[in-house]
């Protein structure tokens, strides 16, 4: 399904998951909710579209703008009804996060999150691996902060290039 | 003040006070007040923070604490079954309703009496949910899972401000050593197990408290002791909140958030 297209109805799932690869991350508007990993069951039924999602953050302020475009995109596309419901099980992890799409984040330059640390690892200071710039790709940079702009991202900055840079935090 | 007619159901505290509900409803309503409140107290920091990223890593941990708060009173609502949302529980409940415990509570006070205070409740929160993420109810075990990841981050990012406050300046040193001192009488009750927790452990909330006390002071002592900070002696400890008898900030504190609300009942934006 592409913009502008013909509404349809019925869809197939695949379809509606097509649909749902149009839905951008407000904040992140590179990648799709379903490349985030946000997606976690999408089902038709004669009455309509039924969605799935978890929060990345539970404090994310994006996930009712969110739940509010994958509605509205199924809804353009011709469903005729959209059911959106929320799951906390199992927790999000930027390990759902594919590689094609960290690529995306990479070109748009945010440093793509490293391997998450396993469920109930409690650590009390950091570890210091650089993560690489994602304009020159040095890893001369140094973190300024764990806590950006949003939630989900850390401020680096390079020392190489002198450029500031958000990285997906590993979570 | 309310008059007290008759005796509580659960009296954890021994003390008089508002008789307290279901166990679970209880249980719940502590957690969630507990990062509802503070949650607040961090927002209060926002715009005032002393350096930006500061200012915007507190922001940041306040609206993951209110975001656990909304799963937890939400939950808290659904099981007490009598129509209450977690707006409802936030916003129209008067201070002895209240359940979170008393160093969420304190005034921010100087920057490093409010990493003080969240060093405190990081270490309790990561271990709490750490057991919790087993629990045999699901909904629980989810919202532990979940809120375990986001608070190992702030327990990182308070652990190292404590080290880096407690070893850095001797104006820093000192005002982190007053600000442990003064908050270590109320960590007591962050970690004394009561009828209500015990209650719990039927409903698939168990945990292990001696364990997780052992575990808060290893975590604490550690890293104090990196702060070159002295561990206060334990003296008599001050507790209530977790029975609804709160120090006299939590009534600020609510007449703060709470006034739109009750000045707009059902508004939205």
């Amino acid at each position: 399904m592409v913009e502008g297209a013909a509404a349809v109805w019925p869809m197939t799932r695949a379809q509606a998951m097509a649909i749902l690869e149009t839905v951008k991350d407000p904040e992140v508007p590179v990648i799709s909710v379903v490349e985030l990993g946000i997606v976690r069951e999408v089902s038709v039924h004669p009455e309509g579209v039924q969605v799935t999602i978890t929060p990345t953050y539970s404090g994310c302020p994006a996930m009712h703008e969110i739940e509010a475009d994958v509605r509205a995109a199924l809804v353009k596309a011709g469903a005729p009804a959209v059911t959106v419901s929320m799951v906390h099980a199992p927790a999000w992890t930027t390990d759902w996060i594919g590689p094609e799409a960290r690529e995306k984040l990479r070109a748009y330059g945010i440093a793509p999150p490293s391997k998450a640390a396993p469920p109930g690892l409690i650590t009390l200071t950091r570890a210091r691996t650089p993560v690489p710039c994602p304009f020159c790709g040095s890893r001369e940079t140094r973190l300024q902060s764990e806590f950006g702009s949003t939630a989900c991202k850390a401020i680096h900055v390079c020392q190489s290039c002198r450029q500031p840079f958000d990285e997906f935090k590993p979570f | 003040m309310a008059p007290v007619a008759k005796a509580p159901a659960f009296n954890p505290a021994g003390v008089r006070g508002p008789q307290l509900g279901d166990p679970l409803v209880e249980a719940l309503l502590r957690l969630g007040d507990d990062r509802l409140i503070l949650g607040h107290r961090l927002s209060e920091w926002c715009g005032h923070g002393p350096i930006l990223e500061e200012d915007i890593a507190l922001s940041n941990l306040a609206l993951d604490l209110i975001g656990h708060a909304t799963s937890l009173l939400a939950l808290a609502g659904a099981v007490e079954g009598q129509g209450r949302d977690e707006d409802a529980l936030a916003y129209f409940r008067d201070g002895t309703a209240f359940r979170n415990c008393l160093l969420v509570e304190q005034p921010n006070g100087d920057f490093a009496e409010t990493i003080v205070r969240q060093f405190l409740f990081d270490v309790a929160s990561v271990l709490t949910w750490d057991a919790l993420r087993h629990s045999t109810d699901a909904r629980v075990a989810a919202i532990a899972a979940k809120s375990l990841k986001e608070d190992t981050y702030h327990l990182r990012h308070s652990s190292e401000w404590v080290i880096r406050l407690g070893d850095g300046t001797e104006e820093s040193h000192a005002r982190a050593q007053r600000a442990l001192d003064r908050l270590w009488r109320f960590t007591g009750e962050l970690l004394t197990p009561d009828a209500i927790d015990a209650a719990v452990v039927a409903h698939g909330l168990v945990i292990d408290h001696d364990a997780v006390a052992a575990r808060w002071r290893t975590m604490v002592a550690d890293v104090v002791q990196r702060a070159t900070l002295t561990l206060p002696a334990d003296g008599p400890m001050q507790c209530g909140g977790r029975v609804g008898r709160h120090t006299e900030h939590l009534g600020h504190l609510l007449a703060t958030m709470q006034s739109v609300a009750r000045a707009h009942p059902g508004a939205r934006w």
